[in-house]
Order: structure tokens, then sequence, then C-alpha cells
């Protein structure tokens, strides 16, 4: 693969996301969010051409619309009728895998995206709901997108509102083992990570170009199993960024990140 | 428990949309309020047709009632008959719903006891600014589910059974913060089991496309959501249509595919053109951002009341829509693209 030295932070992030569904087959790919839905759709058109992807609405596409320049949903490449309640049958039979970004991660693979606070019944800060992460959890391989790493979102204790189910001893339900809980990749801004540690510890995979392990531990809130050799995400290839450029032929890729940094951050001020 | 009703009648004038007089009983939505509105006695009342006013179908919902919403987020949801409810003085309700502002509006109003919910967002402002004011204040009851877990919820109440059994929520909060939801042993493995319970509603509001006057309703959008469950968990269904049309018209091509419920588990049609308004009502119309980032602004510059006095207090459907630029404009809003 040729790469290429001039690709920013987002497409470098929308490459290593794509690796998230490499090996996953015939599955209804997620991505919530700019860059997650971009790295999904550069899977399905590269290396898993048999995922499966909607058109966010009501649709199953054949091959994934592009998240930008678009004005209608007329003309767009439609197999099946895929409403939200029959998203509900496609998640319980577990051939799904969604790429979503909570607020909140602890050391155990759970998050929260529903409340901020010590005090449930007057969160501090109410953000949207659990929305369908239990039933994710429960049902079906998550990757987490994390576009700023730090310790907010890496937290020290257990989330706030355990939103999703993760790999911790003292929730998991009868008749379950941790094997049962399937989490994928974590991609961030600083680095890729997954939950293959000893005992699904948070392990770091690979650095961004330019990020030091330091930096990485230093942002996250709990202890991050680091291996012996830890390699550098793979730069994006010239054929990556122009089927990313396909995807998304207004940038809005551009205004995911704060200041829309280089992938290479050695390149930056 | 009649006040609602006597209110209704001395609120004589409100109505925008004419009763469809197709049966030709001749009789009027305030004669109708005269005899004390009972989802039952629509049919009675009016022989074959359900339509009837929307202060006519928002009488027969009590304080303490437990009501469905239908729609997504800022999707199709039942509006004007929201703002039916804002007007009147019914309080202390439960509310399910896949929330949006109907959620935020009611709350913000003093209408809620308790929200049923696993997201209240207006998709492109993601958190809704009235819900969360309401729970960081500590103003209501929650109970907190996965979206899938509501589905089952309305699935168990449709099917006349307690509850459907899921692995949906364990190890998670939901669980804990519900004790109203138990978790129980299989009777056919080791393994334990969340008992979604059934989610009885009182009533249900909907908006679709076109309905006729027996309670036949399309959903002519790409999605029709959870709305047939909704329709089918409650023991009386309201619906709100764009369009009023004849029953013949569901005979035309395939229109009768966009059906998703028989009209037994429709109580009461209100037509009301644009009546999802702010929300969308996909092909009809998109939502409307601007209306959407002017209520949401409110929020933070003193609160609903400056909104609900510019658009809803005292004011007419029709005067509403004025208010918000005519339905030529709502109709003209252009759809969502995702």
């Amino acid at each position: 693969m040729n790469t290429v030295q001039d690709y920013s932070l987002a497409e470098l992030l929308i490459c290593a996301g794509a690796e998230a569904f490499r090996d996953n087959g015939e599955v209804l790919a997620t991505g919530i969010g700019v860059i997650p839905r971009l790295a999904a759709s550069l899977a399905m058109l590269t290396h898993n051409p048999r995922m499966m992807m909607t058109d966010s609405e009501a649709w199953l596409l054949a091959t994934p619309n592009p998240v930008s320049g678009r004005s209608s949903h007329r003309g767009q490449a439609q197999e099946t009728w895929m409403g939200f309640s029959r998203i509900f049958d496609n998640v319980w039979s577990g051939q799904r895998h969604a790429m979503v970004g909570p607020t909140q991660i602890d050391r155990f693979g759970q998050t929260n995206i529903s409340a901020l606070g010590d005090d449930y019944a007057k969160p501090k800060v109410q953000m949207l709901g659990a929305r369908g992460f239990p039933g994710n959890s429960i049902s079906h391989l998550n990757s987490f997108f994390v576009p700023a790493h730090n310790t907010r979102v890496f937290v020290e204790g257990e989330c706030d509102m355990v939103c999703s189910i993760g790999y911790n001893p003292d929730r998991l339900p009868r008749g379950y083992n941790l094997e049962d809980i399937k989490l994928g990749l974590v991609i961030t801004d600083l680095c890729v990570m997954d939950w293959q540690g000893p005992n699904h510890q948070l392990r770091l995979r690979s650095l961004h170009p330019g990020i030091s392990v330091e930096q990485v531990l230093a942002n996250t809130g709990f202890e991050v199993f680091v291996p012996d050799a830890v390699a550098e995400t793979t730069a994006p290839s010239a054929e990556q960024l122009a089927l990313i450029e396909h995807l998304d032929p207004e940038g809005w890729r551009a205004r995911q990140l704060k200041d829309n940094p280089p992938g290479d951050r050695r390149q930056a001020a | 428990m009649l006040p609602t009703v006597l209110k209704l009648e001395e609120a004589s004038g409100a109505v925008i949309v004419p009763m469809d007089d197709a049966h030709g009983n001749g009789r009027s939505d305030n004669d109708f309020n005269k005899i004390g509105a009972s989802p039952l006695l629509f049919k009675e009342f009016y022989g074959m047709t359900k339509v009837c006013s929307s202060q006519a179908a928002i009488a027969t919902i009590r304080d303490g009632m437990t009501i469905g919403i239908g729609g997504w987020g800022p999707r199709r949801k039942p509006m004007a008959l929201v703002r039916e409810l804002l007007r009147s003085d019914i309080r202390d309700l439960t509310v399910v719903a896949y929330g949006g502002a109907d959620v935020g509006m009611l709350c913000a109003a003093g209408k809620v006891k308790k929200v049923v919910f696993a997201f209240v967002s207006l998709d492109f402002i993601p958190l809704e600014p009235y819900f969360r004011l309401a729970r960081q204040s500590g103003a209501i009851d929650t109970m907190e589910i996965d979206e899938g877990m509501m589905l089952l919820g309305l699935r168990a109440a449709a099917w006349n059974i307690p509850f459907i059994p899921t692995n949906v929520g364990l190890g998670t909060d939901v669980i804990r913060r519900n004790e109203a939801i138990r978790v129980i042993d299989s009777p056919y493995d080791d393994k334990e089991w969340v008992a979604m319970p059934a989610l009885k509603l009182d009533a249900a509001l909907i908006h679709v496309d076109r309905a006729d006057d027996r309670g036949v309703c399309e959903i002519a959008g790409p999605d029709h959501y959870m709305d047939d469950w909704f329709a089918r968990a409650a023991d009386t269904t309201i619906v709100s249509c764009d369009e009023l049309v004849a029953t013949s018209y569901f005979a035309e091509g395939d229109r009768a595919r966009s059906v998703f419920w028989e009209r037994s588990q429709t109580s009461a049609v209100v037509h009301i053109p644009g009546g999802a308004h702010p929300s969308s009502c996909n092909p009809l119309y998109g939502y409307d951002t601007a209306h959407f980032t002017e209520y949401s602004a409110g929020a933070k510059e003193g609160g609903f009341s400056s909104y609900f006095a510019k658009y809803i207090e005292g004011k007419t459907e029709a005067q509403y829509q004025q208010a918000v630029g005519g339905l030529d404009a709502i109709r003209s809003l252009p759809l969502p693209v995702y």
C-alpha cells in the first residue's frame, strides 16, 4: 500500500476506524457521526464489501451514500426497507457492529451518553438518554470513537450512568461470561486501542504519528496496558484518500476535530 | 370528570377545521362536548365517522393519564395535538415517547409528572433544551430505558401480556435505576432475563399523512417508526392527519401497504393540515430548523413562557400557523437529508 505524506488527522481516524470493520463479514455497520460513518463507508468500499449500511433514515443500501454533497435521498441504491422497528430485529440477531461516540468510558468498557453527575434524579448535565446502548452492547460488537482523548471521557471511576454493558465482573449477568461481551476498537485523536489486555484491560494498539505513550497515559483516567512494541497508526493510502473525497466531497470531515490538525502532529505549528 | 370539557365549551370558535360532515349528521363539535367526551362515544355520536376537533379529542385526556406520543425526535410528531394539550389545564401526565419537542414543551409547561424515554432530542440540536432543564432541576420522574425496550413494552401492552423477556438492559443502570423493571429466572435456561413490563397507554397521539373518517391511516413517509405499536398499546388513539381522504383513496395502487394498523385501533381523527409542524411529515414537509432554533434559544433567554405566549397561549391552530408563516410555508419546508 503506498501511503501519502499529506493527510489530515480526520482522514487518519477514518482509515483507522475502517479497520474495525475489516473481518466483520455480512453485518450491518452503523457509524454514528461523520468520522465513524465515513470509516464504515470506507470499509464497505474497500476490504469488506459484504457489509451492510443504511441511509441513516429508513433504507438499506447496496453502496453507501456520501455523507455530504447530497440534496435528497432520491436515486440512492436502496435494497430493502430498514425502518427503526426493523433495526431492532437486526440488532437482536447480533449481526451488527456499531461505532459510537460515548461521553464517558470507564476501565470496564462501560459507557455513558445519558447524564452526568452523582444525583441521577437531578443530574448536573442531562444528555441524550441511554438510546440503544443497552441493547447494542448485550447484542453485538461495538467500537468507540473519541474525538478528544482526555480524562473527562476516560474516567477514573465507573461511568455516572452505565448505558452499556462492559467487562465488569460485578455487573456480569447470571449465565454470562466476559467473552460474551464484544467490544472492538477504540479510535481516539491520540491512538488506537482495544480491550484485549489482561482481563480485558484497555490496550494500546497504535500511536498516531507524533503522539507518545506518555500522552496517552496522562490523558486516560485509568491504567492502559502498553505492550512492549507499539506500532504507529498506518497512514492513509492514496486510494483511501480518493474514496474519502468521493464519500465527503464537501469536506465535512475537516470540521469534526478541533482545528482540523494534520495526521502527523509533528507537522503542526 | 367534566371540568376540561366545560372549559372547552367556553372556548367556542377555537375549532379551526370544520368537522367532516360526510355522513351528514349535522352535529357540531360543541354538541359533542356538551354530552361529555368519551372515546367510546365518538363512533356512537357521529355514526361511522371518527372525525372531530382537536379540542374534542384532547377533552378525553384526564389528569394523571399515561399518554404515548408517536413519531421520533423532530420527525412526524402530533404537535398540533400537543399544543392543544398545552392550552388545556391537564396535568400530572406520564409521557411515553421517542422524544423531541413534544416532551420538551410538555415538561416546560408543567404538564408532566414522569417521562418514559430512551432519548429526547431534536436531531440537529442533539439535546432537547427544555427536557434538559426539567431533568437538571429534578422536576420530573423518569423511567429511562433502551429504545428497543420501549418497543417491547408497547408490544406487551398491545398483546395484553404483562411483560416480554429480553436480555436488553442487563448489566446496565437502566435496570438499577428502575425498580419497576424486574430481572427474572427463565423456565428454559439458567440465565437471567429482563422482564420488560407492558407500557399500557391510556391514550396515544399520532400524526399521519392521510386518514379517512373511519380511522384508516396512511403514513406515506419512509418510516412509520413505532406508531403502530403506540396505537395498539393505547385504550384511545387520537390521530391528526394532514389530509382527510375518501375511503376509496386507499384502494388505489399499493397505498394500502402504507397503512400500519387497522381502523379499529383509531379512536378519533382530527384533520389538521400542517399539524406536525415544527416537526416533519415526510414526504409532505421537513422539520423547521429555524423554528426549532428559536424555540431552543428561548431556554437560555428566559424560558418557555415567551415561546408559549408568542405561539400557543390563547391562539387557535390557524393563528399558530399564521405566526409561523402559513400552511404554504410549512408545506415548502425542505425534507432533511441524512
